[in-house]
């Protein structure tokens, strides 16, 4: 599924992006990697971007780029 | 001897420099506001020492200008030792660059700064066994108190006359003999950085490095490619994704063994975040912030500028009777002083406080909340929420406002913030909004121009942006935590912006002042006006209007000045309409920016983009202020 999909407070890992090189780029450069674990935090409203917490810090991510990253579940085996 | 300062957004690597080396650093809570990097000299144990402060930057492998700068640094100038400054609070992402650096081959010192910070959140860091692990000193740091400073210069001294260049730990086994292969090929003759290093910096795509080792190993390109096809055989992908993978595993594991974390704490910051970013509470403290903003930058201008103005007014009479034989030296000298004036009146009690403002709401991390917030309205109008900075800066004056899209990536982001920051009537502007429309017709006309303004730069946005479309599928943005400024920061940085206005701005609005002089001098007056004439006619404004809107465009808050001579009437409603003083407002809201903001969108956008903003906005203007007068006919 899309991170986009992900309610605030679930706990999901990362499974690849789908956004091109550039995007991929600049989320490994914030520690967001293929096979990490990242807490969706919050929504903005009105279309507004995500935030997500990896390896202790926050990114927020626009409805663009969270919707190009493909999470799967993680709650069964959690961080 | 020198030093160079390496770290990540947000590590303190800024504030370590200010700490030392005074004036001419700023620094930020936005990725790149560094976008050069700058120098000062610095004494350790009575040696002199070179520090050279780069751009933050998460990774070598650059994709934004500000980040490529670091590395080509690195590569082509020779560094005795590299100071990489870590947020020891966020160890694992630091560590990134800590691994990358070490490859290089040049002598490293870690410094692991904001130590209280990791002990707040109840963090215990092992100092010791990360400088085993790594095999490169590590020192603790808390850049913002001074402490550690001292022990951290005298260490990277000590590293630096050794010229103990850091072990590169190994990759996985696979990658490990391609890099050794291509090393092979590349000797020590053709690049400073340890042949390994640069090896592993090709891999990944360096083409500043590539062409430099062509120079001088024209076949190297075959080896790479070889390499490359190796990589993609054994891995299933890239070299570039397999080194960043294998990096970040490394650093997890690393973290893994040299933190100890008690439970970790939520920090009342954590929960500033949940009113701060709530849905409905954000906004209602979005508002109130900015509301505070506003009103505390005009109460504190509005408190200097008065006294300031009449000093000087009173200063150009003086001159202008001393020199009444002398005609045209008078009126240039008097041209000077008040371009000096108009320079003061709008540094000293607008952009500074301002500027300080601005400063203070980012060194405290709000800015990032802003975007976060933002995101969604700028969006809509093809921007993201980092774009709201310009925006803001716009409403004290465009010049910053220009300057500071350097903070977006893309370069049709830069063109499309910029033409649309200039689009905000500035301070200057504002004079005239408030010294016509709410004097002689009412407050809330002042806020109906207001509001009409923000309606056009969102139209003008979704039209942009469908001439423009978008190749970046939106924001990614760090939000770092919530820091006390220090006020040595915010000093420095306002001072920093402040500067570009100085001296990129006054000396024009210096020069707009004599030519406006002459323009008096020789009574030319006329023959402007006859060449405003279509626009004045289809405006319906009087003739005479000519001048201060021709001539707006070198000073904007003089053309309330002007129009006075111009019409020759110190009371406007005596010669103009309500419908008349509502379409000149609009028209000089919106037409061609100043003459200093134009040369500011030249330097950073060139002048072909430059002459289309400028003929974008005549466009803007002459249709906005039609549709104005529309409205306004019908109302009085």
């Amino acid at each position: 599924m899309q991170l986009l999909q992900v309610e605030a407070g679930k706990l999901v890992r990362v499974k690849n992006f789908t956004g091109g090189a550039g995007m991929e780029h600049k989320l490994r450069q914030l520690g967001l990697l293929p096979g990490d674990t990242a807490r969706v935090l919050r929504y903005a409203p009105l279309g507004g971007p995500v935030l997500i917490e990896v390896g202790g810090r926050s990114i927020a991510l626009g409805r663009g780029i969270a919707s190009k990253v493909e999470v799967e579940d993680a709650a069964c085996d959690s961080l | 001897m020198r030093f160079a300062l390496v770290g990540q957004p947000n590590c303190g690597k800024s504030t370590l420099f200010n700490q030392i080396a005074g004036y001419r650093a700023e620094t930020g809570n936005f990725s790149g506001t560094t976008t050069t990097f700058t120098v000062s000299k610095i004494r350790v144990l009575g040696r002199v020492v070179e520090l050279v402060d780069l751009p933050g930057t998460y990774s070598l492998a650059g994709t934004n200008p500000a980040e490529q700068v670091t590395f080509r640094y690195l590569d082509e100038q020779p560094v005795d030792v590299i100071i990489n400054v870590l947020d020891a609070s966020h160890l694992e992402q630091g560590l990134h660059l800590t691994l990358e650096l070490m490859e290089l081959g040049i002598p490293l010192v870690v410094a692991a700064n904001m130590m209280d910070e990791l002990s707040r959140m109840g963090i215990h860091l092992d100092g010791e066994k990360l400088q085993n692990l790594l095999g490169v000193p590590v020192l603790p740091l808390v850049a913002s108190k001074n402490r550690g400073i001292r022990n951290l210069f005298v260490t990277a001294l000590n590293t630096a006359e050794d010229g103990t260049t850091p072990p590169r730990l190994p990759y996985s086994d696979e990658i490990e003999t391609v890099i050794q292969d291509l090393a092979q090929a590349i000797d020590r003759q053709v690049a400073s950085l340890r042949p390994e290093g640069v090896a592993i910096k090709l891999l990944e795509g360096e083409t500043n490095l590539l062409k430099r080792v062509q120079a001088k190993l024209p076949e190297i390109q075959r080896n790479i490619e070889q390499a490359n096809h190796q990589i993609l055989d054994d891995y299933g992908q890239s070299a570039i994704w397999v080194f960043s993978t294998e990096r970040h595993q490394r650093a997890k594991q690393l973290t893994g063994q040299v933190i100890s974390q008690t439970e970790r704490r939520r920090t009342t910051r954590d929960r500033l975040d949940d009113i701060l970013l709530d849905p409905l509470w954000g906004y209602a403290a979005l508002v109130v912030i900015m509301w505070v903003f506003f009103q505390g930058v005009y109460w504190v201008g509005r408190l200097i500028e008065e006294p300031l103005m009449a000093a000087f007014n009173g200063f150009a009479n003086q001159v202008s009777i001393w020199l009444a034989g002398y005609g045209l030296l008078s009126e240039v000298l008097v041209g000077v002083i008040q371009g000096i004036a108009g320079g003061v009146a709008i540094v000293l009690p607008y952009l500074i406080p301002f500027l300080l403002g601005l400063s203070f709401l980012e060194d405290i991390g709000y800015l990032p909340r802003l975007a976060f917030l933002m995101d969604a309205l700028m969006t809509r109008i093809g921007l993201h929420g980092k774009a709201i900075v310009p925006f803001i800066l716009g409403y004290g004056c465009n010049v910053p406002a220009v300057m500071s899209t350097r903070i977006l990536e893309d370069r049709r982001d830069r063109f499309l913030a910029a033409t649309l920051a200039t689009l905000v009537p500035c301070a200057a502007r504002l004079s005239v909004v408030f010294g016509l429309v709410a004097f002689y017709l009412g407050p809330m006309l002042a806020l109906a121009i207001y509001l009409f303004n923000l309606l056009v730069i969102a139209l003008t946005g979704r039209f942009l942006s469908r001439l423009l479309p978008e190749d970046t599928p939106g924001m990614i943005l760090e939000m770092p935590v919530y820091r006390l400024p220090s006020l040595k920061n915010l000093f420095h940085k306002t001072w920093f912006r402040a500067r570009e206005f100085v001296f990129e701005a006054w000396p024009l609005l210096i020069a707009g002042s004599v030519v406006l002089a002459l323009l008096q001098y020789f009574n030319l007056a006329r023959y402007v006006n006859a060449l405003v004439l279509p626009v004045t006619w289809l405006l319906g404004l009087p003739a005479e209007v000519g001048v201060p809107l021709i001539f707006g465009v070198l000073r904007k808050e003089l053309s309330l000045v002007m129009l006075h001579q111009a019409l020759g009437v110190s009371d406007f409603s005596l010669a103009l309409t309500p419908v008349q003083m509502i379409t000149f407002t609009v028209f000089v809201v919106f037409y061609v920016p100043c003459l200093a903001t134009l040369a500011v969108l030249r330097r950073e956008l060139g002048t072909r983009d430059m002459l289309l903003i400028a003929a974008l906005t005549v466009v803007i203007a002459l249709l906005a202020a039609l549709f104005a007068r529309g409205v306004a006919v019908m109302f009085y």
